[in-house]
């Protein structure tokens, strides 16, 4: 074969396995929500679930999956941002950097569930947490940190030197420098790397079986006192997510219904997901705009 | 000594900030490293107790073929799901490595910007899909499918359904390694290239591929390893039967699916509950092999 037509052959192989892959990814969006769309309805978004009958909704999962990203993110975004701030304008190259640098490497790629079962062993029986709200965001937050202070430390390491170099010139303190001259800068990044982050928590399952737990009490929506068992936000309650009860439905599947309502979470779930990307793009767009006057994001 | 007082005080209020900076900061990592710290003592030391305080023997945990851990003489061989996880793995590997190379060349060779404009997107998009969604998707049209193939003579569980499921969920990961290392190539390796008349794909097969091939292998094992550790969509499409995996269609079981399955069926303290943790052990033992492959490679990378 001579080098033209093997150029040709090779060409149109790598460009029928990248069309194959877009036509991969339409068909799994296209199964996910012509399936699930049908069974969404006002009622299926706020009623609760059932365990034996059909008609089943996933409202108190629903809450739950957004409830426990707001904890997790409470816990994630102070630590995460410390640290992250830490490897981008405290450390200096050298053993300690490595190794931090190596920890981080480290959490990143343990599996989720080694996560989920450390917090099951530490949190809710050793801390007596119990399968709980709290639980589940300790477990998800230390899921989610190195994510996080990697994107932290990608975001202030990208603002411009000068602008650093400008607050070193005026005498301002390198803590002053950092929140007064580099935070603003690094904030649009920071967001669309936040909220990208919060959309993979939103998915997480394999965590929360042991954490957060495979039950929700019944629920009292006119009951906000923290403190009360079945308060939506009582942070010490079970709560069942979203996507554990994708899985649950699945694996035991005692609802007739089963099918159906596992394809309408699926969908709201994707929805949900494809909403968190389109809002990071978004949003860090905008702020960019509010706070530095120009049109476009680098 | 009047001009010095002011300045006295802002060097005060300097060092103050600065020790909130610091003091903050580093309690962050401090807290990175105590939390990794904690995790690898507590699995290890529930992990390790099946052979210390149970007396399972560690060759029995390996290499034993046999799992029946409730049985009159309960027996921990764990190698079937040792095998499973193996296998899954590698099979995704193979799977979604060409592909995703292939991925990464269409969008920085073959079609430069347009192409990265479309499959960009797509590939964030897959990564995006939560694992039970690939699960549920797995369940609910693969495994028909694949048992329709067989001609009903199996339900279609097995590592062949795990393997495609991961090969899609690890797509993402190796395409974006690979492209990254594709764009960081020096511009005048390809153009020294087509100036001695090569063809395009006599340049990537000679001089691109060959010179990324440690960063092509590190989204590889990268890949791998997150194959690995993946628990509920696997679990939901192979089957869960403690066999070592003969055929791509027969139910088989993971490390993560017996721990799936079984965490909470089984009682804090007993050796049935500790081995569990020992199969948690495996996972961070072998997550740290796979970070300890990444860095050998890293270290042999040509740029």
């Amino acid at each position: 074969m001579n080098a033209k037509t093997a150029d040709k052959l090779a060409t149109g192989i790598i460009v029928f396995f990248a069309v194959l892959i877009v036509a991969i990814l339409a068909g799994l969006l296209g199964i996910i929500l012509f399936r699930g769309i049908a069974h969404i309805d006002w009622h299926f978004l706020t009623s609760p679930s059932q365990n034996m009958k059909a008609g089943g909704g996933i409202g108190p999962q629903l809450f739950n999956s957004l409830f426990l990203l707001v904890l997790t993110m409470i816990i994630t975004i102070p630590i995460g941002l410390g640290g992250g701030i830490y490897m981008a304008e405290y450390a200096r190259e050298g053993k300690v950097t490595a190794f931090i640098r190596l920890v981080v490497e480290v959490l990143s790629s343990f599996p989720s569930i080694v996560v989920g079962l450390f917090g099951l062993l530490l949190f809710v029986n050793t801390f007596d947490l119990g399968y709980s709200l709290l639980s589940g965001a300790i477990a998800l937050a230390i899921f989610n940190l190195p994510l996080m202070v990697r994107i932290t430390e990608q975001s202030f390491r990208a603002v411009p030197r000068e602008q650093k170099e400008a607050g070193l010139a005026l005498g301002l303190s390198k803590w002053k420098i950092i929140t007064s001259i580099l935070l603003p800068v690094a904030l649009p990044s920071l967001i669309t790397g936040t909220i990208l982050a919060a959309g993979r928590v939103f998915g997480e399952a394999a965590a929360l079986l042991f954490t957060s737990g495979m039950t929700t009490p019944p629920l009292d929506f006119t009951d906000w006192n923290p403190l009360h068992p079945r308060s939506p936000i009582n942070p010490l309650r079970p709560a069942e997510t979203l996507a554990v009860h994708i899985w649950k439905l699945n694996s035991e599947g005692v609802v007739p219904d089963a099918k159906q309502v596992a394809a309408g979470a699926s969908a709201v779930l994707v929805i949900m997901v494809l909403l968190f990307n389109l809002v990071a793009r978004w949003f860090g767009r905008f702020v960019y705009r509010k706070i530095t006057a120009s049109k476009r994001m680098e | 000594m009047e001009n010095t007082k002011p300045a006295s005080r802002g060097f005060a209020r300097h060092r103050r900030e600065d020790l909130i900076g610091k003091t903050y900061t580093y309690l962050c990592v401090l807290m990175l490293i105590v939390v990794i710290v904690s995790i690898v003592y507590f699995v290890a030391s529930k992990g390790l107790a099946t052979f210390t305080k149970d007396g399972v023997s560690l060759a029995e945990f390996l290499f034993g073929r046999s799992w029946n851990p409730t049985g009159d003489t309960p027996s921990f061989g764990a190698l079937p799901f040792i095998a499973g996880s193996f296998v899954v793995s590698m099979l995704a590997a193979l799977i979604a490595g060409p592909l995703s190379i292939c991925a990464a060349l269409f969008m920085t060779e073959i079609v430069p910007g347009k192409g990265k404009r479309i499959l960009q997107p797509a590939i964030e998009l897959l990564s995006g899909i939560p694992s039970v969604v690939y699960g549920f998707i797995g369940l609910t049209v693969l495994i028909p499918f694949i048992s329709s193939l067989t001609g009903g003579t199996s339900v279609g569980y097995g590592v062949g359904a795990g393997a495609l499921v991961l090969s899609i969920m690890i797509l993402p990961t190796i395409t974006s390694i690979a492209a990254d290392a594709l764009t960081s190539l020096p511009r005048g390796m390809r153009e020294a290239s087509y100036a001695l008349g090569a063809t395009r794909w006599q340049t990537i097969y000679r001089v691109v591929l060959p010179t990324l091939a440690p960063s092509l292998w590190t989204g590889i094992i990268l890949g791998i390893a997150r194959a690995f550790g993946e628990a509920l969509a696997v679990q939901m499409v192979i089957g869960n039967a403690p066999f070592l995996p003969t055929s791509l269609v027969q139910s088989a079981s993971t490390l993560t699916s017996v721990i799936t399955l079984n965490m909470s069926n089984t009682v804090t303290g007993t050796v049935q509950n500790n081995v569990l943790w020992s199969m948690a052990l495996m996972l961070l033992f072998m997550t740290f092999v796979f970070i300890i492959a990444v860095r050998l490679l890293q270290r042999r990378n040509k740029l």
